[in-house]
């Protein structure tokens, strides 16, 4: 019984020499064209003109305008998002397709066309830009109007990797906690979001760093004020790319940092937990 | 105290029809039937987890239909425990106590108590990836226990256990609900849970409750040929016609000593079949010559099937009369019973 089954494998990997091989360098030629431009970036680049971009006020003013407007705006529709995700994971009601595809749609458009759409709805002119502009709110040139423009391209991030965590957890926790005496906020808290906190987490982060990243619909709503994205492409455009590649090490190394970061706290999170399980 | 009018839910294709059942304070109810007919549907209905379609349940006289499950407070064991994987043992147990606002330290004496009861003390601190199935259930039944409630719900709750863990958490749920005094409402598949543990027992079939009694009563005399055959009653025949002290299946005649006319299906046990080579006198009045079909053995014993012709009966011998008799496919053999081995219902 034993003996055909080894020899079967063997052969399958022996077999599996040339797959392997052709696989591999195939997948290494892909991994080196995302690699090999942010490492000329980095090595391209004298430490002398790092902590001169470091230092030039307007460079750190919209990296740091950029990290605060898309950590908003991730804030605000995690609070929106969030619940919606969890409804997507838990229940099933007509036109639930449509739901799903919608939340797609911002992915695949055209982030320009987003940026028009939104201002062609909320601009001055509009009803609803009307509305805000009563409260002394603009969409036009405004921090608000760059956190909208952020968020609706960025926010499918969030909800898939939340409705992906709370399609994970089982059920029938949630209904044993209820029997157990939890009324549904308690056990969206303690079980729910409780256990799912890591995927949704992750979905956060990729929505903060798409919405730092985003430039196309950022730049039909905003040039001013400028967004690290729409400074380097001024940068370049005004002076070209040895002008403006010390600016962008500087914003992939910030967005590069952030994301190792909040990879690593929910990664040792989560390894504590099997740890101690 | 449970009581339950009418009940009758719709999932989809499924539905549950028209269930009424009452479980007395205290009592030990067993729902008792094969999967796929409604009994977890059922117990979530209780529970509060699915709304009624029509009819109502009662809780001491009051209509609880519309209550949440939390304002309920029926325990729900889950036969795959359910744990709370992200919390350990100790967090497991405290959590129903948390929800009511018990203080960390009530709380905590609580567990302890419930931790000793039911032998889980050591593993307070692990988390529940960690533990067997036999502990998982142990948790989970303290789980259960820890907010006193007045009716717990267990669905299959030993149906995943190796059968040596599955004889001590039984032993441990008969315990429990001795020392509690809570009503249990157990779902199972297994005739011999009805047995050991029901002091009432429901038989469900097709999607609704066929038959409730105590298990003596519903082993002694299941109310049709369907229970019959799904508690695994062998020889269990359809009367065609029947007279004082004769019942006829088909051409065969069975002499019967509790008679009837009326009777609709009789019960021969399996045990009291002798199996000859040959005729003989006795003061058994049933004898009736067959073939031996075939056998499989049945726990220490051997049930071997013996074709009459009109009907097939099964006999249960040890391996050494089989040998004795030296049985053989299709070999000629008498069989013979008393007539007080027939059943009438």
């Amino acid at each position: 019984m034993e003996k055909p089954h080894g020899t079967a494998v063997s052969s399958g990997s022996g077999g599996g020499f040339w797959f392997h091989l052709v696989f591999t360098l195939l997948g290494s030629l892909l991994l080196l064209f995302v690699a090999a431009p942010l490492l000329g970036l980095f090595f391209a680049t004298s430490g002398a003109d790092l902590v001169a971009a470091a230092a030039d006020p307007e460079i750190t003013a919209a990296i740091g305008r950029s990290l605060v407007i898309a950590m908003v705006a991730t804030m605000v529709c995690s609070l929106l998002g969030i619940p919606l995700a969890y409804l997507l994971a838990r229940k099933f009601f007509p036109g639930k397709a449509l739901v799903l595809a919608l939340i797609d749609l911002p992915v695949i458009i055209p982030h320009t066309a987003a940026g028009i759409a939104l201002l062609a709805v909320l601009g001055r002119k509009t009803l609803a830009g009307g509305f805000l502009a009563k409260f002394g709110l603009a969409i036009l040139s405004s921090p608000l109007g760059i956190g909208l423009a952020m968020a609706f391209v960025s926010l499918p991030f969030l909800v898939n990797a939340a409705r992906e965590g709370f399609l994970a957890v089982p059920e029938r926790l949630e209904k044993a906690a209820r029997t157990l005496g939890a009324s549904p906020w308690r056990v969206f808290w303690t079980i729910s979001l409780r256990m799912a906190w890591r995927p949704v987490l992750t979905g956060m982060t990729m929505m903060w760093a798409r919405g730092i990243s985003e430039f196309g619909a950022v730049v039909i709503i905003a040039y001013h004020p400028m967004t690290a994205t729409v400074k380097l492409f001024s940068l370049f455009n005004d002076y070209g790319l040895k002008q403006s590649r010390p600016a962008a090490v500087l914003l992939v190394l910030v967005c590069v940092v952030i994301f190792i970061v909040l990879r690593l706290l929910a990664r040792t999170g989560g390894k504590g937990r099997t740890r101690d399980a | 105290m449970l009581e339950l009018r009418n009940l009758t839910r719709t999932l989809g294709d499924f539905v549950l029809a028209g269930v009424n059942l009452e479980v007395g304070a205290g009592e030990y109810f067993i729902l008792l039937g094969p999967s796929g007919v409604g009994k977890t549907v059922l117990l979530e209905l209780v529970a509060g987890l699915l709304r009624p379609s029509r009819g109502a349940i009662y809780w001491q006289g009051r209509d609880i239909s519309r209550l949440p499950p939390e304002a309920r407070g029926f325990s729900l064991l889950y036969q795959d425990y359910a744990l709370f994987p992200h919390l350990n043992v100790a967090g497991n147990i405290a959590y129903s106590l948390r929800c009511r606002g018990v203080s960390r330290r009530e709380a905590q004496g609580r567990v302890q108590d419930l931790a000793r009861r039911l032998g889980v003390t050591e593993l307070l601190d692990r988390f529940p990836a960690t533990l067997s199935g036999g502990e998982q259930q142990r948790v989970a039944l303290a789980r259960a226990l820890a907010p006193e409630p007045a009716l717990l719900l267990l669905d299959e709750p030993l149906s995943a256990l190796d059968p040596n863990m599955r004889l001590s958490l039984r032993r441990e749920l008969k315990r429990a609900h001795q020392e509690t005094g809570a009503a249990f409402l157990h779902v199972t598949h297994d005739p011999e849970e009805a047995l050991y543990l029901g002091d009432r027992v429901g038989v469900m079939l097709e999607r609704t409750i066929r038959q409730v009694g105590t298990p003596e009563e519903i082993f002694r005399r299941p109310s049709d040929l369907a229970v019959g055959e799904f508690l695994g009653m062998k020889n269990i025949l359809p009367v065609t016609t029947a007279q004082a002290g004769i019942c006829r299946v088909g051409a065969v005649e069975f002499h019967v000593a509790a008679a009837g006319a009326g009777t609709t299906q009789l019960w021969i046990k399996p045990e009291e079949i002798l199996l000859s080579a040959e005729p003989f006198a006795s003061s058994a009045r049933n004898q009736f010559p067959g073939q031996v079909v075939d056998w499989e053995p049945l726990g220490m014993l051997l049930a071997v099937q013996v074709d009459l012709g009109e009907c097939r009966l099964v006999s249960l011998i040890t391996h050494e009369s089989f040998s004795g008799l030296d049985l053989a496919r299709g070999r000629s053999i008498f069989v013979t019973f008393k007539s007080s081995a027939v059943h009438c219902f």
